[in-house]
């Protein structure tokens, strides 16, 4: 259900906690799972709890609480914008409005050829950075112009 | 692997910096922090055998306040720790940094991690812990996997882990990564969330420490508290108080937000003049007037830019006027900008990020989301405006952790300073000002 590399990486959290709290390591798990999987499904956080001796609903509380897991399957790329006050002063709605224009999605729909996702971010703690994109959870693109964002939906083939 | 860390001018950060003094964008590695000074204050600790209540006496000279948000005095907080306790204590820097216009921590994280590591391994020992977290914003993906490489360079250095420096004293220090929720801030959530829960705060007290991480003693401080530790072990406390002002020792980074020509951090004394700080970042974007400002995050109250512009930068100025230091996010809004427009769009980041665990929280956020929301898109009612002042006064104070009263502050102050723009936007169903009112009108004319 999770690669040899993806246990590993479990593994090594486990490792930064006391023995007896395997649970601790429950976010990184959840977090190499989703990136294997795409999103979170019962079956993967199912083998997750089994892993980790955790009770299944303890885990489906964790994936549930915390805003950049997915339990529902995502386009190849999700693509994150921050719209909170400081980045909506310096052209953030300028970029989801692109963004929405440009895929022809709402907020949380997917491209027909189920290549993105958009979604509504709230603060990256990127401010500077604004407008800021998160790309699959894991890479910040920072000063999105319209331009940047139609440089960047070129290059996530 | 983000690669958009371009080098830049070690002055970016401004003249005074002390924490980020000498960083370039490039120079975040163990040998440039060991060039520029770094490790110095542990060793001389290890070496002049400086004893831990000799460290937090020092460190409660400095006049140190929590960088995070609350700005509690950090010796006292160290002192709270009980010192003959006979099991595991711990140590939490809290990194989660998501309080809206904050990003300071995530600019120490990834352009100077070993300033935190010698920090969080001095606090470590001045308090007895022997393992210890990091715990950082889920969001920053690439700064959690830097800050693990710092670490990595630190245990193979001997700056971390078994014996440090051939010394006595043992401290593993891990990275914990959030996962996208503004509430593992609050210190006790955060303790959750390490524990593998979903992060909703606990009732105080207990504090953290007498009953923290996994029910042990713990302290957590901020990122940018942990990082002025080792200038005040090496200075003195004397000396980092003297670098601010009486009650507010030091520097602080303040991150600039909003209608300014250059957004960013900027590392001054605290006591600065608001002024200057405008200036450094380049000041107003595009020469417009200053309207409005939230000095210390999207939390604490909105001050009139003319009230800012006479205020200086430091806990107790700032309070003085009328607001809080906060994180030190400064948000700058310009003449054009909607005020109702601005708190709607906070209003809806608390109503989202409630953990749902108090009612009053879980129920008010939203209703005051709601209520100005209806209000920009004109459908308020002349009521509205005492009721939303009225739902605010009964969330906070009412609740287990202060995302309540984080809910309840910017409505009320937003208000309070700027009614008319709430009342014109009832009345006339539209924005008294900006560029959207102006577009408005004209189309009507």
């Amino acid at each position: 259900m999770i690669s040899a590399q993806g246990i590993a990486r479990i593994d090594a959290a486990i490792a930064k906690y006391p023995a007896q709290e395997r649970q601790s390591a429950v976010m990184t798990a959840l977090a190499v799972a989703q990136e294997e999987h795409g999103h979170l499904s019962t079956e993967v956080m199912d083998f997750v709890a089994g892993y980790l001796g955790m009770p299944p609903v303890a885990v489906y509380e964790v994936a549930s609480f915390y805003g950049m897991y997915d339990l529902e399957k995502t386009g190849r790329y999700k693509l994150c914008v921050c719209t909170n006050l400081p980045c909506a002063l310096s052209g953030a709605v300028e970029a989801a409005e692109h963004l929405k224009r440009t895929l022809g999605v709402e907020f949380n729909g997917t491209t027909p050829d189920g290549r993105f996702t958009l979604k509504e971010g709230e603060c990256f703690g990127a401010c500077g950075d604004a407008p800021v994109m998160l790309i699959n959870n894991k890479r910040m693109a920072s000063f999105m112009s319209p331009e940047a964002i139609d440089r960047l939906l070129a290059e996530l083939k | 692997m983000n690669t958009a860390h371009p080098p830049f001018d070690p002055l970016v950060f401004g003249p005074d910096a002390q924490i980020m003094k000498g960083v370039d964008g490039l120079n975040w590695r163990l040998a440039d922090y060991e060039a520029r000074g770094g490790y110095r204050a542990l060793k001389k600790i290890f070496a002049e055998k400086i004893a831990p209540d000799a460290l937090i006496a020092e460190v409660k000279k400095s006049a140190l306040r929590g960088r995070g948000g609350a700005g509690f005095p950090t010796g006292l907080k160290w002192s709270f720790m009980p010192r003959q306790f006979p099991g595991q204590k711990y140590v939490v820097c809290n990194s989660d940094e998501g309080e809206p216009g904050t990003f300071k921590d995530r600019d120490i994280l990834r352009y100077n991690p070993h300033v935190v590591i010698e920090g969080m391994v001095i606090g470590a020992y001045a308090m007895g812990a022997t393992v210890g977290y990091n715990y950082i914003h889920g969001e920053i993906w690439d700064v959690y996997e830097r800050f693990e490489e710092a670490l990595a360079e630190a245990r193979a250095a001997g700056y971390l882990g078994d014996r440090i420096l051939g010394g006595d004293f043992s401290f593993q220090l891990h990275a914990h990564h959030g996962y996208g929720a503004y509430i593992c801030g609050e210190e006790t959530a955060l303790l959750e969330s390490i524990e593998g829960k979903k992060g909703q705060p606990r009732f105080k007290p207990p504090f953290p420490a007498s009953f923290g991480l996994y029910g042990k003693p713990t302290t957590v401080n901020n990122t940018e508290t942990f990082a002025a530790v080792p200038w005040i072990v090496l200075n003195g406390g004397a000396a980092y108080l003297d670098l601010g002002r009486p009650n507010n020792g030091g520097t602080k980074i303040f991150s600039m937000s909003g209608d300014v020509a250059r957004p960013g951090n900027y590392e001054v004394r605290l006591g600065t003049p608001f002024a200057a700080l405008l200036e450094m970042a380049g000041g107003m974007r595009g020469g417009r007037r200053i309207k409005a400002v939230i000095p210390g995050g999207s939390s604490m109250p909105v001050l009139p830019g003319e009230v800012m512009m006479k205020t200086d930068m430091d806990y107790d100025s700032i309070a003085k006027a009328g607001s809080m230091l906060g994180s030190g996010a400064v948000i700058v809004m310009d003449e054009t900008r909607c005020m109702v427009r601005c708190l709607e769009r906070l209003s809806y980041f608390y109503f989202e990020e409630s953990c749902g665990q108090c009612t009053p929280c879980r129920e008010g956020t939203g209703w005051l989301y709601r209520m100005v929301h209806r209000i920009e898109t004109g459908r308020g009612r002349t009521e509205d405006l005492d009721t939303l002042v009225s739902v605010s006064d009964n969330i906070a104070g009412r609740t287990i952790c202060a995302l309540g009263d984080a809910a309840a502050i910017p409505v009320k102050s937003f208000i309070q300073h700027f009614r008319e723009e709430f009342a014109h936007h009832i009345e006339h169903k539209r924005c008294m000002v900006g560029e959207r009112g102006a577009a408005r009108d004209k189309a009507a004319a």
